[in-house]
């Protein structure tokens, strides 16, 4: 255990230390020494996977929170907070690696005072730095909590809701809008991809990515924290999650299959194998395993379902944004060594920091985590200032 | 009102003197070496295309509704009554939205600068704004890059294709792509030979994504509502559940719990 923890610090030491001298030759040099981002090419991994995977990877953080406060889905309470806590880590992240890829970071501010309603950036802008800005407030009860600070815990309790509602359509609003920022691509973006339902296919794939990320981190916090599973919950997750997948599935088939785009499905080519791999990833491999109860019943089964279809919408959003341009620009674009440094430095941030707060915040329910199982028992206690009861 | 160009290929003698002229207008440098550059970048905003003794030109279309301006988070491109797309780097943040979304992909990235702007053709709109022709248009030896009203010189390429049927290729291009432009191309040879998307819809293309944008005033105050309905109801639920509950048990004995 101990060997282990030290080994995963020396290779988080080494991320960080390749990411910072990345980081210093991209505010040196600038976006053309430190990327093979070209004309052709304008948008690469920081966009694909720093933005548009990071934001899908923190959807867990709405998901969840509609399904405890807003559905009232008692049972689910008890894995809130670290899922509130990788939503909020997620976003902060975001933000960090938008400042790499804009051409001008200090002008980041710009859209508050300059405001275009006609441009999906825009409306993405003004989202994330809102939704960043919600989920600050519905981490903050465990910071408050931990340093016993009880009238502004109040507050927070008494806005709770309304928070949570904000925070929930605002995550509608952008998930999607991700996708809408593609809409004006037709000519460029190739079939498979492009799609005027892109927005409600990135909402979709973000709840079941949500949905799996959850599942994720509690399997891999119950190994690493030495916390007991909340399998029953997860269980109920990843019932949920067939749903989801199931739904995007023939929602995406009766798309491809309007728009045509099923007769290339068949033809080997590079956007063919790539298809594919999403395809199996995220909806093939993981409905196969997650229709059998037994295996859906078991922590391991829902462990790499959950693994399979965040590395499937993975690949979804690579392709949308890397893959499904290669055919129109005729350019071939992968990343430079400083771009995967910068990145792989932004996701060994995420894992530490996430460490650390579990060390030193109330993130898991540590001593009552028996006690809080009985769903009866109405009021959870002082552990539990997320939930702001109407009964009071 | 509205300006435009018209470039006719089958006049132009390739001597790229609007390349010359274009460059000094945008404070660019200009050499043989960028000269023999055939295609547009962050300083060559227009080119002239040799393929077999034919000529075309490549220019920032500055369409009727551009992609970029519409896409553009912070206003910074713009589409000016009399023609001209125009760009303001201070308000640029260097998001590049613009760069994927241009249908005739225009814009270019200083990728080499620190603090780097986008670099298109702008149509020269403050000797436009004077009433002077673009540096071009202007410079031009034979009238291949002719500047005009835009509704004249729509009607002149339509007259000149009439004239000459066998000459030209059928399209004027620019007149119907992504709902029109203040840019118009004539050639003998077809456009694809010069890498001119020809697939283009004949709809301005902001309108896929504002048709989806302009839901939002509406879908934030009825999504609240709905959630906040769905709160009201679950809760609501949950309290009646808990009362009948207090209420048999307080029956059955008195109180199992509170």
């Amino acid at each position: 255990m101990k060997m282990k923890f030290t080994f995963w610090k020396l290779v988080f030491l080494f991320l960080l230390a390749v990411g910072l001298y990345a980081t210093f030759i991209r505010f040196t040099q600038g976006l053309g020494a430190s990327t093979h981002l070209s004309d052709q090419f304008p948008w690469g991994i920081w966009i694909s996977f720093d933005v548009l995977c990071g934001v899908m990877l923190a959807a867990g953080g709405f998901t969840l929170t509609a399904a405890v406060h807003i559905l009232n889905v008692k049972r689910m309470h008890s894995i809130i907070r670290p899922t509130i806590l990788t939503a909020f880590l997620g976003y902060v992240l975001v933000c960090v690696a938008l400042m790499y890829d804009l051409g001008k970071p200090y002008n980041i501010w710009h859209p508050l005072i300059m405001r275009n309603p006609h441009s999906v950036m825009f409306e993405v802008a003004y989202c994330v730095m809102l939704y960043t800005t919600v989920l600050a407030l519905e981490f903050s009860p465990i910071v408050l909590e931990r340093f016993g600070l009880e009238k502004p815990l109040k507050v927070i309790r008494t806005i709770l809701i309304p928070l949570v509602i904000c925070g929930v359509v605002l995550s509608t609003l952008h998930q999607s809008s991700l996708g809408t920022l593609y809409l004006i691509v037709p000519e460029k973006l190739h079939p498979f991809w492009y799609s005027p339902l892109l927005p409600v296919f990135f909402f979709i794939s973000a709840i079941a990515v949500g949905l799996a990320m959850t599942i994720f981190e509690s399997s891999m916090s119950s190994k690493h924290f030495g916390l007991q599973l909340e399998l029953p919950v997860l269980q109920e997750l990843g019932r949920v999650l067939v749903v989801v997948l199931a739904v995007y599935a023939i929602l995406r088939f009766e798309d491809l299959a309007h728009r045509g785009a099923l007769t290339l499905a068949l033809k080997p080519g590079y956007e063919m194998y790539l298809f594919w791999l999403e395809i199996g990833l995220a909806l093939i491999l993981p409905l196969i395993l997650l229709l059998q109860p037994r295996v859906r019943n078991s922590p391991n089964g829902l462990y790499w379902a959950a693994v399979l279809v965040v590395l499937g919408f993975i690949t979804n959003r690579m392709n949308v944004s890397i893959t499904g341009f290669e055919g129109s620009t005729g350019v071939r674009y992968f990343p430079k060594w400083t771009e995967l440094a910068v990145t792989g430095m932004i996701i060994a941030s995420g894992f530490a920091l996430f460490g650390l707060a579990v060390k030193y915040l109330p993130i898991f329910p540590k001593e009552e985590s028996p006690a809080e199982q009985p769903a009866a028992s109405s009021e959870p206690v002082f552990t539990a200032p997320v939930l702001g009861h109407a009964g009071d | 009102m509205s300006k435009a160009l018209l470039y006719d290929a089958t006049i132009c003698i390739g001597c790229k003197q609007c390349e010359q002229a274009c460059a000094d207008q945008n404070k660019l440098p200009y050499n043989d070496t960028i000269a023999a550059e055939e295609r547009q970048s962050d300083h060559k905003l227009t080119a002239i295309l040799t393929r077999n003794d034919k000529f075309m030109r490549r220019l920032c279309m500055n369409c009727q509704e551009p992609s970029c301006a519409s896409v553009c988070p912070v206003g910074a491109l713009q589409k000016t009554a009399l023609g001209p797309v125009t760009y303001d780097a201070s308000k640029c943040m260097g998001c590049r939205y613009c760069m994927v979304a241009c249908p005739f992909s225009v814009p270019k990235y200083e990728w080499g600068k620190l603090f780097p702007k986008v670099q298109k053709c702008v149509m020269c709109p403050d000797r436009v704004a004077q009433g002077k022709q673009t540096a071009c248009a202007e410079i031009c030896p034979t009238g291949a890059t002719k500047f005009g009203e835009r509704d004249e010189l729509i009607a002149e390429a339509q007259q000149r294709i009439r004239d000459n049927p066998t000459k030209y290729v059928n399209h004027i291009y620019g007149l119907t792509e992504v709902g029109g432009t203040s840019v118009f191309l004539l050639s003998s040879v077809p456009f694809e030979d010069f890498g001119y998307r020809t697939n283009l819809s004949k709809d301005p293309l902001p309108m896929l994504t504002y048709q989806v944008l302009q839901h939002i005033p509406d879908f934030v105050p009825l999504g609240g509502m709905v959630l906040g309905g769905i709160w009201w109801i679950t809760h609501r639920r949950a309290e009646v559940a808990l009362a009948e509950a207090h209420e048999s048990a307080a029956q059955a004995k008195n109180g199992r719990k509170q």
